[in-house]
């Protein structure tokens, strides 16, 4: 079976003064109809911006985005509109994901009745109800004619998640969706989230520097972790989480801070040869971690750019030394 | 109904907020007033009475009278409505032209951007009064309208700017990638998601290219460049410096009359965008 | 690999640096009186780590700011003490004077705010900037100070040479938050307040940050006060956790009895709302309701209505911190009947699977 999404070799280059800076560089990765795939990967590593050209909101400088087997950017009208609806995104920040000036109502409505999911004011205020209710917000009445700064940020968040549904896609890109906010409200809307995948078969490409969370929400799912505009790993959660393979992958992991005193103080830590985190204006030569990594070769990881090799149990690794060893096993 | 009653009083809460602002905004309405409404109420005062020239201020002359002994508050009441129509129409003309040109050139770039930016350039760079003298000799400024169009192409470039860098960092916001996302389209877009955002601006924007107007045109017409006929507060500047009343100490009501009537509007204006940023503000809107 | 036993905490003296009691503050609002510290008590000793978590809007940032008195204008210290004493010499920080208060910040006590690695003048080199610090408290040896600085780079494993020639924008986020840390290290505190000291760095920065605090504490005497959201933080680098809600400290504890022996409802809410990374996916519990309104709290326990054990006594009486073990303190009405359903395994935290 074709994947539903499908990522090509993508780029995408931006201009800084003179120089190019190179944001996402050669990414290919397919997701399957209600699969969940993260995106893992520190700042400025081109999460977000994979993400976008993912959802049409950017144009590639280079690679495909196919949907359903069609490149996004050689469709005809027609077709690049029920894209437009099938796919759509959850930002990171509920405070500039809506607008402070619209209502709730007027939010919802807007895409109802420009679609013709809505055929009167009055009927988009009812189907905007039902999409309130399926994000939890109950009873709609309290809400509908609320302004965004008379919710809370939780609130907002499921409104920016209502405001998505409101066009029934089959995927969805939640960048960061739940990074800002509180622990205790952010488990309910990693939980509805999730369930909209159990019960409408939701695919999503969920965008998250917090490994903790990918493992939580996408535990049958895959995490890919990227570096540098590049994917250097990518398997099944619970392999990638229990045995990384990548050594960018592997410190990652064990750097990160855990909320259970004796696991985070005992846990065994990667060292890396350096602390820099290289400028994407000079990434480095080959591999671009090889400055920092515990298993550089040198005359290899410096001269040539690993590709993505498959080492088994759908697990692939970008890294010439542990490539290798896989193959000699 | 209800809805509009509500909307009205809360508006009306909003606009008392800030003192200053109330206060530039009721007399906004007394001069709309005083100008649309006084005419019909008090008549224009055509007589000649050589016996009344430059009388003092009494009861029967609130203001004095002029040169030829003509009650001055009559020509106050008379001479607004000119100066009041092109200040608003010129304000709305330049405030439409930037909020077009300034949204355009930031949401299409390239080398729409370009042209629109180096026609704005090249009209900032002509020196204003000048280019109304010189075109006020080709053309005859004799109708408002005219005046209130030209008034207003010339004065939306530095505007536009303005617009256009609002609209470039507003069309970066999260709710407008939704918007585009959802496919809501262009005209939804700048209308809905984006305008709302800089309504407070515009208005206040709007507000000082009528002062701006205002002041373009009264000192036309002071120099008799715009042989505007009829009252008009320019028009009795004009004629108090031409029939020599600045030389009488006892036409100084005479003179101070249009001067202060002018003055008093253009700070009741100013005073009045003070209030206007609470009264878009969403959050001052439902009370919290 | 075998858990270590609790880390001997020998380091922490018996002498109490900060002394809180019956803390209240509160900011005025344009719809009210917003209680955000609400009788606030605790000791922090010497040498002593403790973090204050809790979600946003606690009060925990508050509580930061009005114990050096860094509140903004529209916020009043409404009544509780702050006794700060080092050498035996204690001193009441509310009753300071602004003199006293600008020798005190600093020299005794350094705060290191949220973002504040963003606030460096970019147009200085870390060099001038260092030197306009130690000038601006008194301090007038160049040499002295020169000195002094080098030694706390390399404490905070930054390169001394490259750092002080270097203008903040060269330096990564990590690195400008270890600068401050030495920055604040400079006049030799003895109480050292974070708020927020690794939101916003990147993962691997972060373990940079946490590593230089933990080999800081382990040769230097302060206190540290942590103020954080991110309960991985605390696990990582507290020796007392205090739970805070609603402006209220709701439970104080050593930080392996927050984590795996809870008795605050709220504490073990978060707990079990937070996901770990180690071992197979736990299920999450969310804590249902709403954050409180700080302007018009709930009466009685300010968690009653999002709390599972909540009874009529919780709705009316405000509970107050009571202790309940060994340094354990808790502020709740039916810790008892937690602390069986915990035994009975009702409730799983932290480290029981």
């Amino acid at each position: 079976m074709a994947a539903m999404m499908e990522l090509v070799d993508l780029e995408r280059s931006f201009k800084v003064g003179r120089a190019v800076v190179r944001a996402v560089d050669g990414v290919s990765l397919a997701i399957n109809a209600g699969e969940v795939v993260c995106l893992v990967g520190e700042s400025g590593c081109g999460k977000t911006t994979t993400g976008k050209m993912a959802v049409g909101l950017l144009r590639p400088t280079g690679g495909e985005v196919r949907f359903e087997g069609q490149d996004i950017w050689q469709m005809n009208a027609a077709d690049f509109r029920k894209y437009r609806q099938a796919v759509q995104i959850i930002h990171q920040d509920p405070y500039s994901s809506l607008n402070p000036t619209q209502s709730v109502v007027d939010i919802l409505s807007a895409p109802l009745l420009r679609h013709g999911f809505a055929h009167s004011r009055l009927e988009a205020r009812q189907m905007s109800a039902d999409c309130l209710r399926r994000v939890d917000m109950t009873p709609p009445e309290d809400y509908l004619d609320k302004y965004p700064h008379q919710l809370s940020g939780g609130q907002r968040q499921r409104v920016s998640v209502a405001r998505a549904l409101t066009v029934n896609p089959r995927f969805i890109m939640a960048d960061e969706a739940v990074s800002m906010l509180d622990v205790s409200i952010r488990v309910s809307l990693l939980k509805m989230l999730g369930r909209f995948r159990d019960e409408l078969g939701m695919t999503y490409l969920f965008i998250t520097h917090d490994l903790a969370v990918a493992k939580f929400f996408a535990w049958d799912g895959r995490i890919a972790v990227m570096y540098l505009g590049r994917v250097v790993e990518i398997g099944p959660t619970p392999r990638l989480i229990n045995y990384p393979q990548h050594p960018y992958t592997k410190a990652l992991l064990s750097a990160i801070p855990e909320a259970d005193p004796h696991a985070t103080r005992t846990k065994e830590r990667v060292q890396l040869r350096s602390m820099d985190v290289p400028s994407l204006l000079h990434v480095p030569s080959g591999c671009s971690f090889h400055p920092r990594c515990p298993l550089f070769e040198p005359g290899l990881c410096d001269q040539q750019v690993p590709g993505l090799a498959d080492i088994g149990d759908r697990v692939q690794v970008a890294c010439h030394v542990v490539a290798r060893g896989a193959r000699t096993v | 109904m209800a809805a509009f009653w509500h909307n009205l009083k809360t508006t009306l809460r909003l606009l008392s907020h800030n003192k200053v602002g109330f206060v530039g905004f009721l007399f906004v309405i007394f001069f709309i007033l005083l100008s649309f409404v006084g005419p019909y109420v008090v008549p224009l005062d055509r007589t000649t009475k050589l016996d009344q020239i430059y009388a003092p201020i009494s009861l029967q002359h609130p203001l004095g009278t002029d040169f030829s002994g003509r009650d001055v508050l009559s020509h106050v009441v008379h001479g607004g409505r000119d100066v009041l129509t092109v200040a608003f129409l010129a304000g709305a003309i330049s405030t439409v032209i930037a909020v077009v040109m300034g949204s355009v050139s930031a949401l299409i770039g390239g080398k729409v951007d370009s042209g629109i930016m180096g026609l704005a350039d090249v009209i900032l760079t002509i020196p204003q009064f000048p280019l109304l003298i010189v075109l006020a000799g080709l053309l005859r400024f004799n109708n408002v309208l005219i005046l209130a169009f030209i008034l207003g192409i010339l004065s939306w470039p530095s505007l536009s700017r303005a617009i256009r860098a609002q609209v470039l960092s507003l069309r970066e916001r999260d709710f407008v990638e939704a918007a585009r996302a959802l496919d809501l389209g262009t005209g939804h877009i700048i209308l809905r998601e984006i305008m709302p955002n800089m309504a407070s601006y515009l208005a206040v924007s709007l507000i000082f290219a009528m002062t701006a107007a205002v002041y373009a045109q009264v000192g036309l017409v002071f120099l008799g460049l715009v042989p505007l006929s009829g009252s008009n507060w320019g028009v009795m500047l004009q004629l108090a410096w031409t029939k020599g009343a600045i030389f009488y100490p006892k036409a100084l009501p005479y003179i101070l009359a249009p001067v202060m009537a002018i003055a008093l509007f253009q700070l009741s204006l100013v005073f009045a965008t003070r209030s206007l940023e609470e009264m878009f503000n969403p959050r001052l809107r439902t009370g919290v | 690999m075998q858990p270590s036993s609790p880390r001997p905490s020998n380091h922490i003296k018996e002498e109490v640096t900060l002394a809180v009691a019956n803390l209240w503050v509160s900011y005025q609002a344009r719809r009210g009186t917003v209680k955000a510290v609400r009788d606030v008590s605790f000791d922090l000793r010497l040498g002593e780590t403790m973090a204050f978590i809790g979600e946003s809007g606690c009060g925990k940032t508050t509580l930061g700011l009005g114990l050096i008195r860094l509140l903004p204008k529209t916020a009043r210290i409404e009544r509780g003490s702050v006794t700060y004493t080092r050498n035996g010499i204690a001193t009441s920080v509310l009753e300071m004077d602004s003199e006293a208060l600008r020798a005190f910040r600093w020299k005794e006590c350094a705060m290191i705010f949220q973002g504040a690695q963003n606030a460096f003048n970019p147009v200085l080199r870390i060099r001038d900037q260092v030197w306009d610090t130690a000038r601006a408290h008194g301090e007038t040896n160049r040499e002295r100070v020169r000195a002094r600085v080098l030694e706390l780079f390399r404490l905070v494993s930054l390169d001394p040479d490259r750092v002080m020639n270097s203008y903040p924008h060269e330096l990564s986020g990590g690195m400008r938050q270890r600068v401050l840390l030495a920055l604040g290290l400079l006049l030799d505190p003895q109480l050292i307040i974070l708020d927020e000291p690794t939101t916003a760095l990147d993962i691997l920065t972060q373990r940079s940050v946490i590593e230089v605090l933990r080999s800081l504490r382990n040769q230097l005497d302060f206190s540290l006060m942590m103020i954080s959201h991110d309960l991985s933080l605390a696990a990582e680098l507290a020796d007392r956790v205090g739970t805070m809600y609603a402006g209220c400290l709701v439970e104080v504890a050593d930080v392996y009895d927050t984590y795996y022996h809870p008795y605050h409802p709220y504490t073990i809410g978060l707990i079990r709302a937070v996901p770990t990374l180690t071992g197979e996916r736990r299920d999450l519990i969310s804590i249902p309701g709403t954050p409180p309104d700080l302007i018009d709290p709930p009466t009685g326990c300010a968690f009653h209505p999002r709390c599972p054990y909540a009874s009529d006594r919780c709705r009316e009486e405000q509970p107050e911190l009571e202790t309940v073990g060994t340094r354990h303190q808790v502020a709740c009405w039916n810790w008892q009947a937690v602390l069986a359903d915990r035994g009975a395994r009702l409730i799983m935290v932290a480290g029981q699977e």
